[in-house]
């Protein structure tokens, strides 16, 4: 393993892109990380405000038909490499919204996904367990 | 002093202090890692971010100005290693020349002005809000530097050379234990909080509002250069501060050496405390204070060191 696959491996910087619809539940659990209960810090990850910066895309909700450009977008504008994370049901599946007339398809249709982590809304340890088994698989 | 000789120095400087800097971030996060009631991250954490950095995609905006765009990371972090290896060859070698506190203030506006440049080179509509908040900030903070600076100058008998400063606090009592002294100090820490760009200050970043503002464009190598200034200045500056106010830092003995690292820490823990007590002030607001309350008293000090000097 190289010394910057372990440099990646020790500091993931987090971009938080909520695709589209969603009830939001995903996004405040993805802020309980941050707290000191969970402290995501510890594994040197931070909250970005840029995807410039971002080492992981945190995708929260469906894509629906006005969002598809701009996640497709975002993506591209993401420094490679990057690792994409689909968060909730919605982002995996579709959820309660996969016969909507709005539905573009869940995000691996619309780019590549590296982690899914299933959940209404997924538990902030279910997500740190995703990422965790994620950076173990990571050569 | 040869030209060979300086320029290894600078080399060797530039290296240690890159690493003193990023132990100095970390005690930065972990402070405040602590103070909010989190672990932190572990001592690595900051070389692994930048090594992480250099593996990056560099990204250059189409409609950026390239050149700007590459060399003003560079011009930051000239600005930073320069000043630091003054200050090294300051206090390792007793080596100065008369004006170089004045040399100093240009060298440590430089990382600011890097930064001004590379976001107004990239074309972003954020980041230039961004950059023009970094220049009113610009212009804020250092009309109360320079207060603060002059008031060390003129109490050890109106000298401009870091060694005379440095000579008169060993032979005298140091500046910070005088009613100047102190205010000058307290003015000082604001304007490199504000150089710095730590919290109360950092609107021209501000990841809520204008996500990364002048730092939005940029990736990989360019935004690790960026990050490795920023650290760089979180040594120098403070650093500064000890030279200026607090006798410097002497290597004759273990527990001489101790003691100056520790009068560094602890300007470096209380700009964090400062940094994580308060909340980010509009500009209005930070040229207010600036120029209102920190200046007036910056005039203050000055006045009462002439009045102790030749009375």
């Amino acid at each position: 393993m190289s010394i910057k696959i372990k440099a990646l491996k020790k500091s993931l910087w987090v971009y938080h892109l909520a695709a589209g619809a969603s009830c939001n539940n995903c996004d405040i659990e993805i802020l309980d990380c941050l707290t000191p209960r969970y402290d995501i810090e510890r594994f040197g990850m931070v909250l970005v405000g840029s995807p410039r910066h971002a080492d992981v895309l945190l995708c929260t909700g469906i894509v629906n038909k006005k969002s598809i450009e701009r996640v497709k977008h975002v993506y591209q504008q993401t420094a490679k490499p990057c690792v994409v994370v689909a968060i909730g049901s919605c982002a995996c599946s579709g959820g309660i919204f996969r016969t909507g007339y709005e539905m573009a398809g869940p995000l691996d249709k619309v780019i590549p996904v590296d982690v899914y982590i299933p959940g209404c809304p997924p538990k902030p340890e279910a997500m740190l367990a995703g990422i965790v088994k994620f950076l173990g698989k990571l050569k | 002093m040869s030209i060979t000789y300086t320029f290894v120095y600078f080399i060797g400087s530039f290296i240690v202090l890159s690493i003193i800097g990023f132990i100095a971030s970390w005690i930065d996060r972990k402070v405040t890692a602590r103070i909010q009631w989190r672990v932190g991250p572990p001592w690595y954490q900051n070389f692994a971010d930048f090594i992480k950095l250099t593996a990056k995609e560099v990204f250059i905006p189409e409609n950026a100005n390239k050149f700007t765009f590459v060399f003003a990371p560079v011009l930051s972090i000239l600005g930073s290693v320069i000043s630091g290896t003054i200050l090294f060859l300051v206090l390792g070698k007793n080596f100065g020349f008369n004006g170089d506190l004045i040399l100093l203030v240009y060298l440590l506006a430089l990382p600011s002005l890097g930064i001004i440049l590379g976001g107004s080179s990239s074309g972003n509509v954020l980041s230039s809000v961004g950059v023009s908040r970094e220049l009113k900030l610009l212009l804020g903070y250092e009309l109360p530097f320079i207060c603060g600076i002059i008031v060390p100058a003129i109490k050890s008998g109106s000298t401009t050379s870091l060694v005379k400063i440095l000579e008169f606090q060993q032979t005298n009592k140091l500046i910070i234990f005088s009613l100047p002294g102190i205010i000058g100090f307290i003015i000082s820490i604001f304007a490199i909080t504000g150089k710095l760009g730590f919290v109360p200050f950092d609107l021209a970043e501000a990841e809520g509002e204008i996500s990364g503002g002048v730092l939005i464009e940029y990736s990989g190598i360019l935004l690790g250069l960026f990050k490795l200034a920023k650290s760089i200045l979180l040594v120098v500056g403070p650093l500064f501060l000890v030279i200026l106010y607090m006798g410097g830092i002497s290597f004759a003995s273990i527990s001489s050496t101790i003691n100056g690292i520790l009068k560094y820490v602890l300007i470096l823990v209380l700009i964090v405390i400062i940094k994580n007590t308060n909340p980010r002030l509009r500009i209005d607001q930070a040229i207010r204070f600036f120029w209102g309350w920190l200046t007036i008293l910056g005039i203050l000090s000055i006045i009462l060191t002439f009045v102790q000097m030749y009375k």
